[in-house]
């Protein structure tokens, strides 16, 4: 009984968390976009403009609703939702601290600890596109309807690759959890992190991270000099705010992934130093404080990016990810398996 | 709690996929058939075999349903067509049904019924499965991998057909 309210106080914590990190994201995005571009940024709400969140999802309730006459109108609907569920659902399989023991017994500060981690991932990953796709298909316009054929096409060039540079992190783990992926990390030091041992495989999840969620470089689905909108041009109101909302949590998400599959999750260097001088509870919050850390660094990092690279052009985009990424991931795969029989 | 997952799961099936082949519009048969999916995924999870049930989804749901709705974006097929069918092949189609119901009856007559059949705890877990494929099954596994590489090829092939006349 305890043990399910404490997870469903951690779903609770998870599903907030996720909000209030992609409502600040909007904001960062905002103020990092002025900082590379020497402006000052969202200055008028609050103190630096710090409610500024709080006065656009304001706004976005305000707004008026339109669905246009000739659009699809229960899919209409359909397109966002699925697209918000299936970005909160991811989070529940990363790990955000180590085991606790908790009423007299161990308990994983996780909200599922299945061992098929990484392919719910996946699984939910691939799921996402419908929301995009049954979006630009209902709103009955040219525009959102090559948005949402882009968006297809670009998930599924980029799930392989992606897929394939996970296979090469299960091989060296030999196990499919993530929870496990990332005790595995820890080492004598908290140092022994898959990014030393996979760096060609971490650029590649990365570039490929960034596919998935659609962002700058690879935001084509939504490229706004050719596509007015992509594949939100119909959509107002907080139909839109939801497209554009699931996107940030979607980035909060994918920065876990990567921090979890590649940067050692919630391990940090002289953490068993660290567990030998603190309680068990403030070591678990001291991770979960250092996973946080590495969580924002990422979505500052997707941000950075998004200032710098320009949008690639259609053809490019499928260039890189069936002549490139895909036979580099698999010589990655190769490599990989060949070191774990060398050492055998 | 177990039997009462699976009629619900095995209704929805059911239903869903009653709906895929009678609805008109090709987008909403699409829809329903991922519902499908996803029953058919919670009855592989009843039985203890969660990495089946994420591998249907990772591949039907996420990546072949994903090609369907793309094809049909393409080629706008999404208004309702009505099928016109001559008299003959009305009549013929029937008779071909009631064969191969006929055909079911009599296979499902002649089996026996064994009792009930727990599965084991570890069926579907990608360990049990990894072992059983690369053991048991090692050479059909591989000749069915080459099976799909030569479809691969093949596909390929067709699609540069101008190319090679040239």
């Amino acid at each position: 009984m305890e043990l399910i309210i404490f997870k469903v106080g951690l779903i609770v914590t998870l599903f907030l968390l996720s909000l209030l990190i992609a409502a600040y994201s909007t904001y960062a995005e905002r103020k990092v976009a002025a900082f590379m571009q020497d402006r000052i940024g969202p200055n008028r709400a609050g103190p630096m403009g710090i409610l500024q969140p709080l006065a656009d999802g304001l706004k976005m309730f305000m707004k008026e609703e339109i669905i246009p006459q000739e659009a699809n109108r229960y899919l209409f609907i359909l397109g966002p939702a699925i697209s918000m569920a299936t970005a909160l659902m991811t989070s529940a399989v990363i790990p955000w601290g180590p085991d606790l023991n908790l009423f007299g017994q161990t308990v994983s500060l996780q909200v599922a600890d299945i061992n098929i981690g990484i392919l719910y991932v996946m699984g939910v990953v691939s799921l996402g596109i419908y929301g995009i796709m049954i979006g630009g298909w209902a709103s009955n316009n040219k525009y959102s309807l090559l948005g949402s054929i882009r968006a297809s096409t670009q998930m599924i060039s980029y799930e392989l690759a992606m897929g394939m540079s996970i296979v090469a992190v299960i091989m060296t783990t030999g196990s499919l959890s993530i929870g496990h992926m990332v005790s595995s990390q820890a080492g004598s030091t908290g140092m022994a992190w898959n990014v030393f041992y996979q760096p060609l495989g971490f650029i590649i999840f990365l570039i490929c991270a960034f596919a998935e969620t659609n962002r700058t470089p690879f935001d084509l689905p939504e490229c706004e000099t050719e596509l007015v909108g992509g594949y939100h041009t119909e959509y107002s109101s907080m139909k839109l705010g939801f497209y554009l909302f699931s996107e940030y949590v979607n980035m909060f998400i994918s920065s876990a992934i990567i921090a979890s599959l590649y940067f050692g999750g919630y391990n940090f260097p002289f953490m068993n130093i660290v567990q030998e001088n603190t309680g068990e509870i403030m070591f678990a919050i001291i991770c979960a404080v250092v996973f946080l850390i590495k969580i924002l660094f990422f979505i500052f990092f997707f941000m950075w990016v998004r200032w710098t690279i320009p949008r690639f052009r259609f053809d490019q985009l499928m260039n890189l990810g069936w002549k490139i990424l895909l036979p580099l991931s698999i010589l990655n795969m190769l490599i990989t398996g060949f070191f774990i029989l060398y050492n055998n | 709690m177990a039997a009462a997952l699976f009629y619900a799961l095995s209704l929805i099936c059911i239903v869903s996929s009653l709906i895929m082949i009678f609805h008109k519009n090709t987008m909403y048969s699409v829809l329903f058939l991922l519902v499908t999916f996803f029953s058919v995924a919670g009855l592989y999870v009843t039985l203890n075999a969660q990495f089946l049930a994420i591998v249907h989804i990772i591949v039907y749901a996420g990546a072949i349903m994903v090609l369907f709705l793309y094809v049909i974006m393409f080629l706008n097929m999404s208004h309702i067509i009505n099928f016109q069918k001559s008299k003959a092949i009305k009549i013929a189609a029937t008779a071909t049904g009631l064969m191969f119901l006929l055909v079911i009856i009599a296979a499902l007559s002649s089996a026996t019924y064994n009792g009930n059949v727990t599965a084991g705890h570890e069926i579907g877990l990608a360990s049990t499965l990894g072992h059983i494929i690369f053991n048991e099954f090692l050479i059909p596994f591989e000749v069915s991998s080459i099976l799909f590489l030569s479809a691969m090829v093949g596909v390929v092939i067709f699609n540069k057909k101008d190319l090679i006349d040239e």
